[in-house]
């Protein structure tokens, strides 16, 4: 179990990001905080010719607030971020779900943005960013752009990114006073999610976001609902999520996690 | 709940050292980073490294291997295949007569996932890796069969031509009076089980570091392995050697074995055929991959278990139907596992009569070899299963059911019907201390309370004797009184010990045991100390062995539990030998008869005057100054080598009664456990374990055992499976999948002890390091049973199982509302369907399809399209899925050709990260607006490393791929260009097959 | 910006328990490799290299780092700490290592030295964890042999005697 070769690249500046991913295209790999892309070029699930390291670069590492919003540079490991004093008040969700990401051995190295380009259907971060209806701030040589959380994520590892795109930082609004609940199952503490459920107050209603379920974390938005009302919009959202079976779960479990879990979240913010 | 661990260096009294929790002499150099595991020790300059090519299938028959291309990459030095191998090897022996072979790499077929297929030596293993993916296999897959019963079917596809039917042996055993006692009893009770695959995977995986010396044609191995040593004579026979020219050492320090490392010796029989061939040192260190793919497991089990049982609850005769799986070959010492057992197939209880089938079978699966518990987990659950259910049908407590069947006290020595001899114990006496200690009222009380609100509670008992140091002639049970009389006899348990003087009077202790953690250098100098009267920090104690200069047997080594019982025993035996003739050349110095010497505090004294006497340095150094000295009867004292084997380890007699182990320790657990309603998870509220290990030698290390058997035992009932889809694709092939529990999981037990010692071991110890294997299972899926008042559990209880057993039907989906899932069935086949409407005319669309120059246009990462016939297409194309990338071969035929209405495609595609086939209608109809309404349905399965480590997420890659095709089609026929993802039958295999979950 | 080429040897400097260390490596070698077969630092184990076992765990610039995850390549001018770098010296082990030992916590040691970095990191910024708190940090990593309790038993041991040490030096 060792690692194809590719060269390194440790990037100084964005620009040597840019630069590199415009040449090798496809063939090139941001290395963040390698606790996905390690494990998959040990186990040669992926052979690019180029890893480009972008954690010495400063200008990724920022966490700041801009306006109504918190934006979170791609060299921000998921510690860093756990430990921002703000993080609570401003972005009261992500609290909720960071720590669940992984464990401490792995929080220390591995960035958010990381977590969001690798898009697995069960992470967190995907399920906080769409639960909260953030943006990905994408930069390439050629141009910069802004995608919304729900157009990111195009399936099972899939993302709106192209090859030749960094995902430099993310924007995440602060909702003002919003009432937010998480919950996760998962097979062990630190496993990914088989089913994890983010639920917040919304002007009109709630907003309840699934992940684990589909091939991309999922929201939806329902007015406040309450009884077999709510009982019927949760189980037509759980089966519209296509759960399937896989070694660890059942669709039928995971569904019936939906339905209740998601019951459950609903209440305690509309509380 | 931290219990304290009784742990000291208390003030040198007369108090001796063994039963006390001393520190270990082993720690410091674990602590701070000294160890010395066999990938810490350097290697001769100039080795080479290997890595193994393995089979992505569960059964196949190899066509061809090409290596060339692997032969010529730059640092490879030589790439070996079966044939090679079998050049300079024999096959290894099998465990039962049958004209069938086993060997460390497949020859023309393989038969589970993992098999070796070529070993590729080249100057680094990354080197060699990249070797290994240049190898071109060519099979044919055969079906195969993952499941024992199933195996037994007529008409199941069979592994071994020498094994018909897939059955390796069928014995039935009789024992006493059975259908008589069935016939009479009132009551016939009955279960079956079905006992999953797992294993006590140990943190370190299998190392082999193997030369070859071709002018004496001699081998010397290196090698993790942990005993029997039985299997030296396995390893030398397959290399075509005398046990002479086959030395074997293993390192100083072993990260855990538990069993497992004895299913290292194919491997050192592979590394060391590829030393030969390449006339270098060759190194292996297997990755964690290849260790939860392919080294070795515990075995599955189908169990059919009845009892005949009177009314009050007592039973009075049992018949055992067990179907043992071995995988994929029977390995020596397979089938152990099933064998070990047989002395203690009534467990704790006192029954009469037994009747057994037994019946071993192969499968197409990792074999199967030495596992903690061995063999233990798999009878246990079927007979304290049955025992709950037992007190269910007759409406009387579970509890009071193990009571009325336990061994009398005054019963023992106890021979059990099949032939065990249980040495000693008090059963009563032990479960009435668990229930008081362990607070079983309290337990009950809270079960009652929490039912009171709705809440799922449960409690769970077990009685369990642990057996220990298994007798070598056990295995012999598996053939017939006649087949043992012609093979001759085995049996017994030798273990060896040495002890030697210096010549300033040090003390050294050899022996045999190959340690894996447990501490054996720590006991075995309390225990030396103890005889000399001396501490433990004068005695240094090697365990490592060295088969070309230790004494050594085929008993040798760290299995069956027998380190305290047979070898501490024999190293006091060893110990006091010499003492014995020190003592007598002491009272010649001393002038005083040997009768009145006694070793204490340094020194060997005059028991009635303290005063006169002697340092032990000085009697113990004279044999080296001044050999001419010694008294005439008094021989030497430089070193002592004492060979013990328990007399009652006899083999198998004519009425195939066999006392399979020397020492019975027993064991009652009870536990209480919560569920919860939403996700079904079971949390054990209190654990408690009583044990009988006989006397204790460490009691910090007896309690460590404990703990440890404990989290693997409830690794086992909780989370831990070798999963096998129906096709044989193995599931669970990283960490991430192969679930191990970890410090958020696991519970501190209460651990309480009664020691009856043993009367046939030197030490009165008896094993302990096993028998929570046994009885946790059991006993937490006994609690699961009464918290969700069902009656069939199986392991793990993976929640989602339960929620398919407790949960009545799930509310259905909307009206109208959503299309379906794909459905994937039993084996990794996934089908489905769909729609999607595309411009242009059916007559356009169809050629889009039939045409290669689009198929390469819109398949991702395609390099060629070749075009075999109009209706065969092969492409090469690497292609990936998000990160996952991987280049693969790929072939396509349509059949059914409709034009332009209907085509059916099928085909496969294979690379290094797998394989996958699929077939798929495709029918086109007019929309009715000039276009098309495409409908598709497909069925598609793969196998191979990803199926192993990406099983998660690959049934959504499907979808996401296909209707990617149908988007692409789509934009294509509208004239809209390929951008984004493409399709093909291929490119959906090959995607696929790219897939990796995300679970690291 | 640096670009290494994949097939050729690279030197890699960087400190090693105080001590500043040197060796050549492909981009593609691991850190665990690295610090194991080229440097000889052997106490730092691996388990899975897939990032799941703990075993491989080192500190790298104050952050826990799972070495089997890391290219030695990362790691060039950073400060590297090992199980190595633990012990006061060499005959004396210090105090988590000393309450490993009194309780057991090791049976073959393998999981070991990943286990004490966790801890020695982890106790340095939270002197007085809860046990649920050394559970969570701890759930990184695998031990098959101890069942966890008497590590945990161990590092609660071992804050609290550093607690105290703290506690007498500074009121002195
Ligand atoms: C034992 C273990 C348990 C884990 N458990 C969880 C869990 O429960 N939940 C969870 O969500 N995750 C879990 N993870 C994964 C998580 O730790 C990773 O942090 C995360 O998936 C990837 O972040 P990274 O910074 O390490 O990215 P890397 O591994 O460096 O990169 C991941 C992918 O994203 C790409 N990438 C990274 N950054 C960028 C960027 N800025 N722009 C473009 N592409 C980029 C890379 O090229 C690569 O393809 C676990 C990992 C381990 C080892
Ligand atoms: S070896 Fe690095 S985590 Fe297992
Ligand atoms: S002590 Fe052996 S794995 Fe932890």
């Amino acid at each position: 179990m060792k690692p194809p070769a590719f060269d390194y690249l440790r990037a100084e500046s964005v620009g040597d990001v840019l630069d590199g991913l415009a040449q090798q295209g496809g063939d090139a790999r941001v290395l963040a905080g390698g606790q996905s892309l390690m494990a998959m070029l040990n186990m040669r699930l992926a052979k690019p010719k180029l890893l480009i390291d972008i954690m010495r670069i400063n200008e990724l590492r920022r966490i700041e607030r801009e306006g109504e919003t918190v934006v979170i540079g791609a060299g921000v490991r998921q510690a860093d971020l756990l430990a921002w004093p703000k993080l609570s008040e401003a972005l009261p969700l992500v609290a909720l779900a960071l720590p669940w990401v992984g464990h401490m051995q792995t929080r220390s190295r591995g960035t958010i943005c990381g977590s969001l380009a690798h898009a697995d259907p069960s992470a967190e971060m995907p399920l906080a960013l769409v639960a909260l209806g953030g943006e990905v701030l994408l930069r390439s040589a050629r141009r910069r752009r802004r995608v919304a959380a729900k157009d990111f994520f195009a399936g099972m590892m899939l993302t709106a990114r192209a090859d030749d795109e960094l995902i430099e930082g993310i924007s995440l609004p602060i909702v003002k006073g919003a009432r937010v609940a998480f919950r996760e199952v998962a097979r062990r503490h630190g496993d990914f999610a088989i089913v994890a459920c983010a639920a917040m107050r919304t002007q009109s209603g709630v907003r309840l976001a699934v992940g684990g379920v589909a091939d991309v974390p999922t929201a939806r938005d329902w007015p406040k609902l309450e009884g077999s009302a709510l009982d019927d919009a949760l189980n037509a959202f759980a089966y519209e999520l296509g759960a399937r079976d896989d070694v660890h779960a059942t669709a039928r479990y995971r569904r019936d996690l939906v339905r209740m879990i998601g019951r459950d979240l609903i209440g305690e913010v509309l509380q | 709940m931290l219990q304290a661990v009784k742990s000291a260096n208390p003030e040198r009294g007369d108090e001796p050292w063994v039963g006390r929790s001393i520190e270990r002499v082993e720690d410091a150099a674990l602590l701070s980073g000294r160890g010395r595991f066999i990938d810490d020790l350097g290697v001769a300059p100039g080795t080479l490294h290997a890595t193994i090519l393995r089979s992505p299938h569960a059964h196949a028959d190899i066509l061809s291997i090409d290596a060339e291309a692997a032969r010529r990459l730059p640092g490879v030095a030589a790439v070996l295949t079966g044939s090679d191998v079998k050049a300079v090897t024999t096959s290894l022996v099998v465990g039962v007569k049958a004209p069938v072979e086993c060997w460390p790499i497949a020859l023309d077929r393989v038969r589970y996932v993992g098999e070796p297929v070529a070993v590729v030596v080249a100057t680094d293993r990354a080197r060699a890796e990249d070797a290994a993916e240049l190898i071109n296999v060519e099979y044919r897959p055969r079906n195969a069969v993952v499941d024992p019963l199933g195996a037994i079917t007529p008409g199941a596809p069979v592994l071994h031509d020498g094994f018909p039917g897939n059955l390796a042996s069928d014995r039935a055993f009789r024992y006493g009076d059975p259908e008589k006692a069935f016939a009479d009893s009132p009551h016939r009770f009955s279960i079956d089980i079905r006992y999953p695959r797992n294993s006590c995977t140990p943190i370190e995986t299998y190392g082999v570091v193997a030369s070859h010396d071709a002018g004496e044609d001699a081998y010397e191995v290196l090698a993790n392995f942990q005993g029997p040593f039985s299997i030296h004579t396995v390893i030398a026979r397959a290399l075509k050697v005398p046990g002479n020219r086959l030395r074997l050492r293993t390192p100083p320090d072993s990260g855990g074995s538990f069993g497992v490392k004895q299913g290292v010796f194919p491997y050192i029989v592979l590394i060391a055929a590829a030393a030969r061939v390449t006339g270098k040192p060759v190194k292996w260190i297997e990755d964690r991959l290849e260790h939860l793919t392919a080294s070795v497991s515990a075995t599955n089990r189908a169990t059919t278990l009845s009892a005949a049982v009177a009314a009050d609850g007592k039973i009075l005769a049992l018949d055992w139907d067990q179907v043992e799986d071995c995988g994929a070959h029977l390995r020596a010492p397979e089938p152990a596992t099933l064998y070990r057992m047989h002395g203690n197939l009534t467990g704790a209880y006192d029954i009469g009569h037994v009747k057994v089938r037994n019946r071993v079978v192969v499968t197409n699966k990792t074999p199967t070899g030495l596992n903690r518990g061995f063999g233990g987990p798999q009878v246990y659950f079927a007979l304290e299963r049955l025992v709950q259910r037992i007190a269910i049908g007759l409406g009387l407590d579970p509890l009071d059911v193990i009571k009325r069947n336990l061994i009398d006290a005054g019963a023992f020595p106890y021979r059990t019907a099949t032939g065990a001899l249980l040495d000693s114990g008090n059963y009563q006496e032990a479960v009435a201390r668990a229930v008081e200690q362990g607070r079983l009222a309290e337990l009950k009380a809270k079960r009652d309370a929490a039912r009171a609100q709705g809440r799922l509670y449960g409690i769970g008992f077990t009685a369990v004797v642990e057996p220990s140091v298994s007798n070598m002639g056990y295995i012999t049970t598996v053939l017939t009184a006649a087949e043992r009389r012609r093979a001759g006899p085995k049996n017994g348990a030798q273990a060896t010990a040495t002890v030697g003087l210096d010549p300033v009077g040090s003390v050294t202790v050899h022996v045999a045991s190959v340690p894996q953690g447990q501490g054996h250098r720590t006991v075995l100098s309390q225990v030396v100390a103890d005889v000399f009267g001396l501490q433990p920090r004068d005695i240094r104690v090697n365990t490592e062995i060295d088969t070309a200069k230790d004494a050594w047997s085929i008993a040798s080594g760290n299995y069956a539990s027998r380190f305290a019982a047979a070898v501490a025993g024999t190293a006091k035996l060893a110990a006091e030998r010499v003492a014995g003739r020190l003592a007598r050349i002491a009272a010649s110095q001393l002038n005083v008869e040997a009768g009145d010497i006694v070793f204490a505090k340094g020194f060997v004294t005059s028991k009635h005057n303290p005063e006169n006497r002697i340092a032990f340095s000085r009697v113990a150094a004279l044999s080296h100054w001044s050999p001419g000295s010694l008294p005439d009867d008094a021989g030497q004292t430089i070193r002592e080598t004492v060979f013990w084997t328990p007399p009652e380890l006899t083999p198998p007699d004519d009425e195939d009664r066999i006392n399979s182990s020397l020492c019975h320790g027993f064991i009652f657990d009870f536990c209480g456990v919560e569920i919860d309603p939403v996700t079904l998870e079971t949390r054990i509220d209190r654990y408690v374990t009583m044990h009988d290990c006989g006397t204790i030698l460490h009691p910090g290390m007896v309690n460590g055992q404990i703990r440890g058997g404990f989290t693997q035992a409830l690794g086992a009932a909780l989370f831990e499976e070798y999963a096998y889809a129906e096709d044989g694709s193995f599931l669970t092939g990283t960490l991430a999948d192969y679930l191990l529990p970890t410090t958020t999981e696991v519970p501190e037990p209460e651990i309480f002890h009664m020691e009856t010692p043993s009367p046939f071991t030197p030490l009165g110890a008896k094993g302990v390091g096993e028998g929570n294997c046994m009885s946790t299972p059991v006993c937490l899926a006994n609690a699961v049973a009464d918290a969700l008042g069902v009656a069939d559990i199986t392991l793990p209880l993976v929640p989602a199982r339960l929620a398919e057993i407790v949960r009545g039907a799930e509310p259905p989906p909307p009206a109208g509302g959503t299309t379906a899932a794909p459905v994937r069935k039993g084996d990794r086949r996934l089908s489905g369907e769909g729609q999607a409407t595309v411009k242009g005319a059916p007559e356009q669309v169809w050629a889009m399809l039939l045409d290669p120059a689009t198929l390469q246009s819109v398949i991702p990462g395609c390099q060629s399209v070749d075009k075999i016939t109009d209706t065969h297409f092969r492409a090469d194309v690497t292609l990936g899925i998000g990160p996952v990338t991987g280049r693969y071969r790929a072939d396509v035929e349509l059949f059914d050709l409709d034009p332009p209405r209907a085509v059916t495609l099928r085909g496969g595609a294979t690379g290094a990260l797998g394989f996958g086939s699929a077939e798929g209608r495709i029918t086109l109809a007019p929309d009715g607006n000039g276009g098309t309404k495409l409908s598709y349905s497909y069925d598609a399965a793969i196998g191979g490393k990803v199926a192993s480590i990406g099983g998660r997420l690959l049934d959504g890659a499907t979808r996401v791929i296909i209707g990617q095709f149908f988007t692409a089609l789509a934009r294509k026929a509208g004239g809209g260009g390929a951008a984004g993802g493409g399709f093909s039958l291929f490119a959906l295999l090959a995607k696929l097959a790219g897939l990796f979950g995300g679970r690291r | 910006m640096t670009r290494l080429k994949a097939d050729s040897r690279h030197a890699v400097r960087f400190s090693l328990n105080g001590k500043p260390v040197e060796g050549e490596a492909e981009p593609r070698m691991l850190l665990s490799d690295f610090l194991r077969h080229q440097l000889g630092a052997t106490g730092t184990h691996v388990g899975c290299e897939h990032g799941v076992c703990g075993a491989c765990t080192v500190i790298v610039d104050g952050m826990l780092t799972r070495s089997c995850l890391t290219l030695a390549a990362q790691v060039d001018g950073c400060e590297l700490r090992t199980v190595e770098g633990l012990a006061p010296s060499a005959d004396r082990l210090g105090v988590l290592q000393q309450a490993f030992r009194r309780n057991h916590a090791l049976q073959c040691g393998f999981c070991t030295a990943g286990i004490l970095m966790s801890l020695d990191h982890y106790l340095a910024k939270n002197p007085a964890p809860t046990e649920a708190e050394i559970r969570d940090l701890l759930s990184g990593h695998i031990c098959r042999c101890t069942g966890y309790t008497p590590i945990i038993k161990a590092a609660l041991e071992a804050a609290a005697e550093l607690t105290s040490a703290k506690k007498e030096t500074s009121d002195a």
